[in-house]
């Protein structure tokens, strides 16, 4: 197990180094995105209009997060930056590493089959985030820097936010294929039929 | 009368703004012990990424959690209270005012149009559990349940003859099926008997129990440890990333069932356990019970 401090954006060559249980701290800039962010980011890329996306992803940590947001005078102040459930995000998280090579996907509760693919395939890796920490997340925010597509309502905007040592996080799927949620939830479905047999 | 009325609004207030920023202490101290007797590296970083959060959280006055729950409160309201029937709408406004003062996410959403009300009210929103007891105070028992670990709750309608068998085997499998949805460690109500309705209410009234109170029922309270001990040897542990605590405990709760009927009924709480306590005398002042 392994300690990193990352800057945003990241290279290949840093996420290919990076392999389940390491631990992430993130410096520099995350972006926020959820379902409305996904669907609309993919809609753009289908219709080859990728050039409508705010901003440029490539490298990028992308957050599963639907952060609580209030504007102070003419700023926008976090008052909560937690993760949110990743699983919804499964059916076109692949498709969205693809399209925008976003080398770190942050989130809670673990991706699947297809993610882990293609974090194989294109060079990325999933970062845990203790679900439920907002306290501790909200205090690594710096400011935010800008936001996106407000249409969509706040949570699922597209939030450009710098954060100073944010973490712990915890390389959950790494791009070598490895998934440490499916690997603990298969030896966990084992121990609970040696379990109920004896009961 | 309207003294009361504005005592009790902003009793009701001051539990949710605590329940924002604390968790029990039976709850702290059980994250601590499991972060003591923790060696998987990962586990680990993840209970001290947790009781930091609480301790920044009491702190910073900063949300526990981005989602602040849907507001769900169990009353005890005493026969010779001197308010009864105005108590929702008291209560609602109570709520409105949490929302916008601690602030709160607005959590309450139309199922059909999925439009958000704004103001965390809607219909039976605020949730209320309401019983009638001898007495002139009201007990208050508030609740900021999050999604993630209401979604893994489960509803067993098992055939009566699997017996203590059944319910045992069900309380594992939906711990597997849970694995890290609801944010462990977790705390496992589980209700049996009553009906389909009554299993659910009485899973989560179960959870309210103090972490080191076993059932007053000897036998009981042996079998909420051997299940204790068997989710945690599962090894999903925190987050669902493996180590050893996945369940801080397991409180059982029960009823006389149906003959025909074995309902077992169980809900999940995450580690962010935002609960607060506190009983109001006929004047309407409020001694809080919980949190610390």
């Amino acid at each position: 197990m392994a300690e990193y401090r990352l800057r945003t954006p990241v290279s290949e060559e840093d996420v290919r180094k990076l392999k389940v249980g390491d631990i992430v701290y993130l410096d520099g800039i995350i972006i926020t995105g959820r379902d409305q962010v996904h669907r609309r980011a993919l809609e753009l890329a289908a219709k080859g209009e990728k050039d409508k996306i705010p901003v440029n992803l490539e490298g990028m940590a992308l957050y599963h997060c639907g952060p609580i947001v209030k504007k102070v005078g003419d700023e926008w102040k976090i008052f909560g930056f937690g993760p949110t459930t990743s699983a919804r995000m499964e059916s076109v998280e692949a498709d969205f590493i693809r399209e925008f090579r976003v080398r770190l996907i942050i989130g809670k509760g673990g991706m699947f089959e297809k993610t882990t693919q293609g974090m194989k395939e294109y060079g990325a890796a999933y970062l845990a985030y203790p679900g439920g920490t907002s306290a501790v997340a909200t205090s690594a925010v710096k400011r935010v820097v800008d936001v996106h597509w407000l249409d969509l309502g706040t949570p699922e905007a597209m939030w450009v936010v710098e954060v100073e040592n944010f973490g712990p996080t915890m390389v959950a799927i790494d791009s070598h294929g490895n998934n440490l949620y499916t690997d603990v939830l298969s030896r966990a479905k084992k121990v609970a039929e040696e379990i109920k047999a004896k009961f | 009368m309207s003294d009361l009325r504005e005592s009790i609004k902003s009793g009701i207030v001051t539990m949710m703004r605590e329940a924002a920023f604390n968790v029990p202490r039976d709850v702290r101290e059980a994250l601590q012990r499991a972060y003591e007797i923790e060696d998987n590296p990962v586990a680990k970083a993840n209970l001290e990424a947790i009781l930091r959060n609480i301790e920044v959280s009491g702190k910073t006055k900063l949300p526990m959690c981005q989602d602040t729950g849907t507001p769900t409160f169990f009353i005890e309201l005493g026969e010779d209270f001197p308010l009864k029937s105005e108590l929702r709408s008291l209560i609602e406004d109570a709520v409105r005012t949490a929302t916008t003062e601690i602030p709160l996410r607005p959590n309450a959403v139309d199922p059909w149009t999925y439009k958000n009300s704004g103001d965390n009210t809607g219909r039976y929103v605020p949730i209320i559990h309401l019983e009638l007891v001898p007495g002139s105070e009201m007990k208050v028992i508030y609740l900021a349940k999050g999604g993630g670990s209401e979604n893994t709750s489960k509803l067993y309608m098992l055939s009566p003859v699997l017996g203590l068998k059944g319910i045992k085997k069900a309380v594992i499998d939906a711990m597997v099926d849970a694995g890290p949805k609801p944010c462990p460690p977790i705390v496992v109500g589980v209700g049996v008997g009553g009906s389909a309705d009554m299993a659910l209410k009485l899973a989560k009234k179960a959870t309210f129990r103090r972490l080191d109170e076993p059932n007053p029922d000897p036998k009981l309270a042996e079998i909420e440890q051997e299940l204790l001990e068997k989710i945690n040897s599962l090894g999903l542990g925190p987050m669902g990333l493996g180590g050893k605590t996945y369940a801080l405990g397991v409180k059982i709760e029960w009823a006389h069932k149906h003959p025909a009927s074995l309902p077992v009924g169980i809900n999940t709480q995450c580690w962010a356990f935002r609960r607060s306590e506190a009983v109001f005398d006929s004047d309407g002042n409020m001694k809080l019970l919980v949190p610390p």
